[in-house]
């Protein structure tokens, strides 16, 4: 079952006929995503990619049954492009892009909590790679062949350390059920907890990998969630312990303004809550097939 | 991007918050001459950088005469004030702010920030101001209070007045809070701040409130709609590697190490610096080359590494996902051609075009150090380093 995106999800992308959209819905067809169109805005009616483009993405929905959005927008105008997805009835939104103001995502996530929790949009990212169920579809720009198929879940801020987590795994012989990438905005769609309480329901995940960085509360509310509700093992790098305060480390979020907020403090509530850490960023994979022999021990 | 004290309280006063008279100068002659036409007995000369702590640093003073402003401004023009917040080099001083002086009962502290929890704009503020939040989160927590605001909503008049009498102010002063708290949220919200910050909010021994010092920093995500905000960046408060670097697309942080890293995503970045310091390294320095990298953007990301004389090795850690391995493969062998360089190299590459990448590098001929690895990488990296220092 995976989670997010599996086979049969219908994926809509917004913006494919930007170059970098055309170019990732390409490669997202050719790993067997289920795309079934795209919207740019004054160009429906068109094909592109033997897919239909519509003006909007309420089009898109009641001529596709698309449930899944990809968003390709530029800053200036995504945070518009993710409201408009999550008012046409999209259930799961990822947004790629770069760049958005912050008071845009302000907006975004008082919009999106006007809608009834059974129509509410699920919204990833921004600024992040995306999600991968492997091998059976994935919504982002991450190179799909480094992912094996398999029961880990993975989550994480970074794009580059998901992937270097991913093929460690895959060097150990441990697949992927799913990762996601929620991004190094301040503002995120999707919180290390939002994705874990996911993970935690998958019947196909046995453990997930969860990969936090320097900036902001949402490892220490991760930490309690997973003392509380999971019954599934967690293991954890905090990326930054070298990182000075005050610096913002690439993304907007990755900066120390506030206690419990270095890479140091993070550790310790983690492990304060069982959850198992990876020293350091070699031994994602190493960490993970540890716990899953003591478990298989165990049981 | 952050603003200077003189510009954050123009913009917070064109906005209604009350702020003293005061006036800009380029040279100590223009500090006397705003002194003599500010009037008075008393003025307040204020270095004007891009930092916090400038009284503890010297960059404050209270002058009692026209030539003690001049005197003081002298020593202060093309100074570097090393605060608590900068690094040891400090940051140049090239304008000041002379200011009549105010007669303070008491100090408060007032900030908008970006709350990441309820991800909504908090105001946070305190009876008990002039000293920095750090401080005072950690000496006198209790005395801190906070406010989020519904972005859908905007300030309401009640949080306003509930926040004044909070504060323990009376009579004409609540109207007075209550417009200063409308006027900071209006900029903050208007602008695309991050950050405002009143420190002190002072009490004048009239009773009035008045902004004594004001910081802004704003969104850099959002300068392309405010133009206005972007016209006010000064490069001479930046590291000129740092923004140099950025003009060219590069995210780019100088530190005290000798490795230098060169490395593709901000996660991997840092988790590279951790591993090089677990190794018994010290990386020179943070470099995110961004997704799609060319060749040339490569080069320039060596151009920016180099730039440091304390690197002594390079480390090249690239997993591509939007970025492709030969292309970065070729801006190395493009650097070391174009550079002349010098340095060891260590490179790791994996993900899209792998096999290609490697092949350019193994093809190059050139003395470059390969790893197939993170932890690979770094234990090379510092090894070199090593041997480098024996």
């Amino acid at each position: 079952m995976a989670i997010l995106i599996t086979e049969k999800t219908r994926v809509i992308v917004q913006g494919m006929s930007g170059r970098i959209g055309q170019f990732h819905a390409e490669d997202m067809i050719k790993h067997g995503t289920n795309v079934v169109g795209g919207v740019t805005p004054g160009r429906g009616g068109e094909s592109l990619l033997d897919r239909p483009l519509f003006n909007t993405v309420r089009e898109a929905v009641e001529a596709t049954g698309a449930e899944a959005s990809l968003v390709f927008v530029p800053p200036p105008f995504a945070a518009d492009a993710i409201m408009e997805a999550a008012d046409a009835g999209i259930k799961t939104a990822v947004c790629v892009t770069d760049g958005i103001p912050s008071q845009d995502m302000m907006k975004v996530k008082r919009f999106l909590k006007r809608y009834p929790a059974d129509r509410k949009m699920r919204l990833v990212g921004p600024n992040c790679a995306g999600i991968i169920s492997p091998g059976k579809g994935f919504m982002g720009i991450m190179p799909p062949h480094i992912y094996m198929p398999g029961r880990i879940g993975i989550v994480g801020r970074s794009g580059t350390l998901g992937y270097e987590a991913a093929s460690q795994m895959k060097a150990l012989g441990i697949g992927v059920s799913t990762s996601v990438g929620i991004g190094g905005d301040p503002i995120n769609g999707s919180s290390f907890r939002d994705i874990l309480e996911l993970f935690e329901a998958d019947p196909e995940t046995d453990a997930v990998m969860m990969i936090g960085e320097i900036g902001g509360p949402q490892e220490a509310e991760a930490a309690i969630y997973a003392r509380d509700h999971m019954t599934k093992p967690v293991v954890a790098y905090i990326a930054g312990l070298s990182a000075p305060k005050g610096r913002k480390m690439g993304h907007a979020g990755a900066i120390i303004s506030a206690f419990g907020e270095s890479a140091q403090e993070k550790v310790e509530i983690l492990s304060a809550a069982g959850i198992t850490i990876a020293p350091n960023p070699s031994a994602m994979g190493e960490t993970m097939a540890r716990v899953l022999s003591t478990r298989r021990a165990a049981a | 991007m952050d603003i200077h004290e003189y510009q954050a309280k123009e913009i917070l006063a064109r906005f209604g918050v009350p702020v003293p008279r005061g006036g800009l100068a380029y040279s100590p002659e223009q500090a006397g001459y705003r002194a003599r036409e500010l009037g008075g007995s008393a003025w307040v000369v204020k270095a004007q950088i891009h930092s916090g702590g400038r009284g503890a640093a010297g960059g404050v003073k209270l002058c009692r005469s026209e030539a003690e402003v001049q005197e003081f401004a002298a020593t202060l023009f093309g100074r570097q004030l090393v605060t608590k917040q900068t690094d040891a080099n400090g940051k140049g001083v090239y304008r000041l702010w002379v200011e009549g002086a105010s007669d303070i009962k008491q100090e408060l502290y007032l900030g908008f920030v970006l709350d990441r929890k309820s991800e909504r704009i908090m105001i946070v503020a305190s009876a008990h101001g002039g000293m920095e939040i750090e401080d005072l989160a950690e000496n006198d927590p209790n005395s801190l209070r906070r406010m989020t605001i519904d972005p859908a909503v905007g300030l309401s008049e009640f949080q306003a007045r509930e926040l004044a009498f909070q504060l323990g102010l009376k009579g004409g002063q609540i109207a007075q809070m209550v417009n200063i708290l409308k006027a900071c949220y209006r900029a903050y919200r208007d602008l695309d701040a991050m950050m405002v910050e009143i420190n002190p909010l002072v009490i004048t021994g009239a009773g009035d409130l008045v902004a004594l010092d004001a910081k802004m920093s704003f969104d850099t995500n959002a300068l392309f709609r405010r133009p206005e905000i972007a016209e006010l960046r000064d490069r001479s408060q930046e590291d000129p590697r740092e923004s140099t670097a950025g003009d060219h697309g590069l995210a780019y942080v100088g530190l005290d190490g000798d490795i230098g890293c060169i490395i593709n995503g901000a996660g991997l970045a840092m988790a590279t610096m951790d591993m090089i310091k677990l190794a018994g390294g010290e990386p020179a320095n943070f470099l995110d080359i961004g997704g799609g990298a060319s060749p040339e953007r490569v080069v320039r990301a060596f151009r920016t590494v180099l730039a440091d004389r304390n690197v002594s090795v390079i480390l090249v850690n690239i997993f591509a996902g939007i970025n492709r391995c030969d292309w970065v493969a070729q801006g190395v062998v493009l650097a070391y051609r174009e550079l002349g360089l010098t340095l060891p190299v260590v490179v790791r590459l994996a993900g899209t075009n792998v096999e290609e990448g490697r092949r350019i590098i193994d093809a190059s001929g050139l003395p470059l150090i390969t790893a197939d690895t993170l932890e690979d990488a770094a234990r090379k990296a510092v090894a070199t380093r090593q041997k480098l220092a024996a």
